[in-house]
């Protein structure tokens, strides 16, 4: 304890204001940085999918159809790249030196730029909104987030905006995942062997090689796109013997594996999660991982199951319908180490352990309906119908955001040493389950009963089953109010304060620092058994 | 899940001609791709639910039984402790593989395969072409082409009117084919990607700029079915729907005999009013019917267009887009270099809308557009809006442009 409060005597030395933030090389400062970034951005895009619903709550216009495709797209590239990748990010630079017992990341500098590179990616997907009030170009992006050419070709300057911010997140994204696998890989206390590694370190290892992997086509795609708008190129025009259906493939190469980049994440965190508030060990540590393995490699070879519609040759529809639908095996075998490990628990229901139950829950959904629409034929039914719409949701809110939020509370007493309020947790995880399937649900069946996604406007069979999802829609978005106000409480200082182990069934490097840790974790490395 | 909750929301589904029994089906199936599709989609969804029951059943027991405050010990193992345990716990795995490759695996594979035979016993070719945002519908060998687009009244959208049973769902043209014969769809688009989607017929396939894809139908039962484009394509995609209406053999060759009879009266109604000089006041009323159903989706109304997309036909107006629009128009004369729109000279008017503005949204209309329809708008155009050039375009103006396009 004298080393720690050695450390908070440094304290006084920190520089004060701005300047402590900007020029941070510290992975506590840094990774809180990440988390309040990407709450900011999870407000933005919330706003945005409210205006969504505001559209949809009944079949007539409330934006011109330009905004309203403004609208979904920002929407879309926001929550991917702004919201959820930051905060899962955030979490691995503040929690991934503490778990195995290093003072910092490998390269803090580096560290630094990597965040900084994201607020002015964040100011270019928005600005344009902002720009068009002044008379300048048509607003921001308005192509999905899929950015499909010809269409994004033909866009206005909201399209290179988008480009720019891809840019800039792809930077930041390669450079904390370079970052991340250094420290992993030099920066371990001694006896923590790579099979000994804390899970949620394991899960990061393996998205940080997927964003390597698959983040350069995305960029060079991009980089692409921009020729076609503003060089005269070809890539993708058909008339200069370009192929639009590249683009498709160059996105997907990205954009599929991207899911698993949000989602693993959160797939690491779960276990601990569990596991300390079951009081039992994780079951299946080594199954999981290699389970890790095995979808971080599946992810990269099945990309074209999003273009089941785009007349693939019967060969490639089979092959990338069979490899998609083996991802199912390893990703049961996550689910089965996570009710494993709550099986003959001694459960306690804090609000992270309703979360992760929920991410669950949620993600089981999302996983059981996407196998679904792995079937190439069906998926002519499912492809771009709000079936679709409901079942990445499921996927990507009830995973990774439920994950995040699950991780949030885990670790806000670690991070602030603060008690937040259980009682309006609680709430907020209740709300966010109703209002959750009441938006969700009716999206399933809309779908079926063939609602296209992307359009603000609906023929009248759909009327009720959209103002349903709409009403969802509130009381979700709502309920995130409630996490904004708990965090800004604790923030403020108020709550107990929490002790160095914060849960009673808290395992790990981590829970053996105080709370709130000292500036740099371990000075003296921890040894491991 | 998905069943499950089903059975709650079946009130709310209101009832449609189209629709199935149950809320979790697909609108009834009417080929053999989409009754497939059904069967597979019943089988899928009746699995995925009893794996949800029961993992969420296993998972609740769990919850209310291993808790704390009921005195639970936590036990403390991290894996299988026997061969046997070891053994058990692979069986949801070899299940969940069973089903993936068997159960979901072997018909995938026939239905891809069934899919993918376009050709094979098919009696009739359809070209159905995507642009923004209608469709266009060719039946080569028969002669027989024309646009299919929205006719639900702006008001309607705009919640001035009450809204028809089929809002947004609606066409002044819908593609007619025979029942009981396999039909080959051949898609393509003009601009951007589409996707031609009725989901009666379990029939969803991109129209891709560039490209040919195709796809089959082989409808069993006479009726109109409905459907829309299910790939974004720009501001107009919720307004470009996708009606066919499905016909016995006889009625089908009914409409071919009246539907040539009446390409063949239109050539000889183009011929007879190209010959004819009108007044400006004809022009003006013809040509703000033919503005209203083919342009006033971009250029709105009000001839004001969208700022940064769609230009105003109003001169005067201040207008910025993309470099390469803004050149187009700049060469064309319909812009000064202070950015502001102006009317440019007839004979490039003409062309444009003969031609369309390749590398712009703007397309061509020659062939849709009579000489008559394209003279009438223009001169609606030029005197409208605030434009009083007095420009009066004769048909046989565009009869003269249409032939000097044609010389090499």
């Amino acid at each position: 304890m004298n080393a720690a409060h050695a450390h908070e005597a440094h304290h006084d030395e920190l520089p004060r204001g701005i300047t402590r933030w900007l020029f941070t090389t510290n992975h506590k400062d840094i990774g809180r940085l990440y988390i309040g970034f990407s709450v900011i951005m999870f407000l933005v895009g919330g706003i945005l999918a409210m205006l969504i619903r505001t559209e949809l709550l009944r079949p007539t216009l409330l934006f011109p159809p330009e905004i309203y495709n403004q609208i979904i797209t920002v929407h879309g590239l926001v929550m991917v790249f702004a919201a959820v990748m930051p905060a899962t990010t955030g979490l691995a630079n503040y929690l991934i030196p503490m778990m195995i017992g290093a003072p910092d990341m490998a390269l803090p500098r580096l560290n630094n730029w990597g965040f900084w590179l994201l607020p002015p990616a964040a100011v270019l997907l928005v600005m344009p909104f902002f720009l068009m009030l002044f008379g300048i170009g048509n607003g921001a992006i308005d192509t999905g987030w899929t950015m499909y050419a010809p269409l994004s070709v033909q866009g206005g300057i909201g399209v290179d905006f988008a480009i720019f911010a891809i840019y800039l997140m792809g930077a930041s994204s390669l450079l904390s995942s370079i970052n991340i696998i250094v420290t992993i890989f030099n920066m371990r206390a001694p006896g923590m062997t790579m099979m000994k590694l804390p899970i949620f370190v394991w899960s990061w290892l393996i998205t940080a090689f997927l964003l390597i992997a698959v983040f350069p086509p995305l960029v060079a795609g991009a980089t692409m796109l921009f020729a076609d708008r503003h060089f005269g190129t070809h890539f993708f025009n058909a008339a200069g013997g370009g192929d639009p259906v590249l683009w498709e493939h160059l996105f997907w190469f990205f954009g599929h594996p991207e899911v698993y980049i949000l989602l693993l994440p959160t797939t690491g965190i779960l276990p601990h999660i569990l596991s300390t508030f079951s009081r039992k060990p994780i079951y299946g540590y080594k199954a999981q991982v290699y389970s890790f393995w095995a979808i971080g490699a599946l992810s990269v070879v099945v990309w074209a199951h999003h273009m089941f519609t785009s007349g693939m040759p019967v060969a490639a529809q089979l092959y990338f319908m069979y490899a998609t639908m083996a991802i199912s095996i390893p990703v049961a075998v996550l689910f089965y180490c996570w009710f494993a490990t709550i099986w003959q628990g001694s459960m306690t229901f804090e609000t992270p352990m309703l979360f992760a139950l929920g991410y669950i829950v949620l993600f089981g959904v999302g996983g059981l309906t996407g196998l679904v629409l792995s079937d190439a034929v069906a998926d002519q039914q499912y492809h771009n119908s709000y079936f679709l719409v409901a079942h990445f949701h499921y996927a990507l809110f009830g995973g990774p955001v439920m994950g995040i939020i699950a991780a949030t509370y885990y670790y806000l007493p670690k991070i602030t040493g603060r008690m937040y309020s259980e009682t309006l947790g609680k709430w907020h995880f209740w709300q966010t389950l109703v209002g959750f399937n009441l938006t969700f649900i009716p999206q399933f069946f809309l779908g079926i009963a063939g609602m296209p996604r992307r359009i603000p406007d609906y023929a009248l069979q759909f009327a009720h089953l959209n103002m349903l999802s709409s009403i969802g829609a509130y009381i979700l978005g709502s309920a995130q109010l409630l996490l904004v106000y708990n965090l800004i409480q604790v923030m403020r200082g108020v709550g107990k304060k929490a002790t160095t182990q914060v849960w009673e069934g808290a395992q790990g490097l981590e829970f053996t620092l105080s709370s709130p840790p000292p500036y740099h974790s371990f000075e003296t490395q921890p040894v491991i058994q | 899940m998905a069943l499950l909750s089903g059975l709650g929301l079946a009130a709310l589904v209101a009832p449609d001609a189209a629709q199935a029994r149950y809320p979790w089906e697909f609108p009834t199936p009417v080929t053999p791709v989409a009754k497939e599709t059904l069967w597979v989609h019943n089988i899928f969804l009746t699995f995925i639910s009893i794996v949800f029951v029961v993992v969420l059943s296993i998972m609740l027991y769990s919850l209310f039984f291993h808790r704390k405050s009921r005195g639970a010990k936590a036990a403390s193992f991290t894996a299988p402790r026997t061969k046997l345990q070891f053994a058990l716990s692979t069986i949801p795995f070899l299940i969940l593989a069973f089903v993936d490759y068997v159960v979901m695996g072997i018909p995938a594979y026939h239905a891809v395969l069934a899919m993918a035979n376009t050709r094979a016993g098919s009696q009739m070719v359809v070209k159905v072409t995507g642009m923004q945002w209608k469709w266009q519908y060719e039946y080569p060998g028969l002669h027989i082409k024309y646009l299919s687009t929205i006719t639900t009244p702006q008001a309607q959208i705009h919640d001035q009117a009450p809204k028809n049973k089929h809002f947004l769902r609606q066409v002044n043209h819908p593609l007619v084919l025979p029942v009981n014969e396999k039909i080959r769809v051949i898609l393509a688009s003009k601009d951007v990607i589409h996707s031609w989607w009725v989901p009666a017929f379990g029939v969803k396939e991109d129209s891709i700029p560039g490209f040919l894809r195709e796809t089959w139908v082989k409808i069993d039962k006479p009726g109109v079915y409905r459907g829309q484009c299910a790939e974004l394509c720009g501001v107009g995609h919720a307004f470009m729907p996708v009606v066919v209406d499905a016909v016995s053999d006889d009625q089908f060759k009914q409409w071919v005999a009246k539907e040539q009879a009446r390409e063949q009266a239109a050539k000889a109604q183009q011929a007879a009013a190209t010959a004819v000089t009108y007044t400006e006041a004809q022009l003006v009323t013809m040509g703000q019917k033919v503005f209203t159903a083919n342009c006033a989706a971009c250029h709105q109304a009000s001839g004001m267009g969208i700022p940064g997309t769609f230009p105003p036909i109003a001169a005067g107006h201040a207008f910025s887009a993309a470099p390469n629009m803004i050149a187009q128009l700049r060469k064309r004369g319909f812009i000064t270099p202070g950015g502001k729109i102006v009317e440019g000279p007839v004979a490039s008017h003409i062309n444009i809308v003969l031609q369309g503005i390749a590398g712009t949204p703007m397309p061509p209309f020659g062939a849709s557009l009579s000489n008559l329809d394209i003279a009438s708008v223009i001169t609606f155009e030029r005197n409208s809006f605030g434009n009083h050039t007095g420009d009066i375009v004769q048909p046989a103006q565009v009869q003269a442009a249409r032939a000097a396009n044609q010389k090499p």
